[in-house]
């Protein structure tokens, strides 16, 4: 269980990453953020975001439409 | 400390033109890049400065040619026409509409979230004198600064944009 889930879905760009975003901020390293979205960029946009951060992508996956990714603070 | 806190990165952009369609896509990529993280500056300059504008007429002492321009030029975010298919006025409520469906935050709403993230707005003021436009016409909270500032700011971002 992620300690903070975004519900994202539905939502354009720039939105998600910047939901995600101010979670993230919200959390003490270490901690797992869970986010759901259907933005069609999301596959790539969030592992991008990610991998210039200090902190990390532990899942990504799609199912049914729904991206979703679970993202660890570093 | 992570690398990212002891050396945060830039972005600047310069939000030259006045279209509606070219300031949603500076400010959506102001606020991707502040979620990456980046200090961002966006100078806003020439037609650009009207994305700032209140949407109330301000009253304020200007000589004639600054009163016509006032006139003539858009007044705020809200009032911008397209760079293509504007077709008197009717394509901004087009996009607009399309943006809704689409859940997209339109312009008004994407400066609100830029301001929330920290994203620094800076109006040029040899511009701003120009087009007669003063800081009372102008968002409040916003910075004032010349060429030397942009230049300072953008020499040391990696992501420069003319936009």
């Amino acid at each position: 269980m992620a300690d903070v889930f975004v519900d994202a879905k539905g939502l354009a760009c720039p939105m998600p990453i910047v939901k995600a975003k101010k979670a993230l901020d919200s959390l003490q390293p270490g901690q797992t953020m869970e986010v759901h979205t259907t933005e069609k960029g999301s596959m790539n946009d969030f592992p991008a975001w990610i991998k210039r951060s200090n902190h990390e992508l532990i899942e990504a996956k799609e199912e049914n439409g729904v991206f979703k990714f679970i993202i660890k603070k570093g | 400390m992570s690398p990212q806190e002891n050396q945060k990165e830039k972005t600047t952009i310069i939000l030259f033109s006045g279209d509606l369609d070219k300031a949603i896509a500076a400010f959506i990529i102001a606020n991707g890049a502040a979620a990456y993280g980046h200090d961002v500056t966006i100078f806003f300059t020439f037609w650009g400065l009207n994305t700032l504008r209140k949407d109330q007429p301000v009253s304020v002492r200007k000589g004639f040619l600054e009163k016509m321009f006032g006139k003539m030029m858009p007044r705020g975010a809200n009032k911008l026409s397209l760079s293509k298919m504007n077709f008197a006025g009717i394509g901004p409520k087009l996009i607009k509409h399309v943006m809704k469906k689409h859940n997209a935050p339109d312009l008004p709403q994407l400066i609100e979230l830029a301001r929330e993230q920290g994203v620094k707005l800076v109006a040029c003021t040899m511009t701003m004198d120009l087009l007669g436009l003063t800081k009372e016409e102008l968002m409040d909270g916003i910075d004032y600064a010349g060429v030397a500032t942009y230049l300072g700011d953008a020499a040391e971002a990696k992501v420069n944009l003319f936009i």
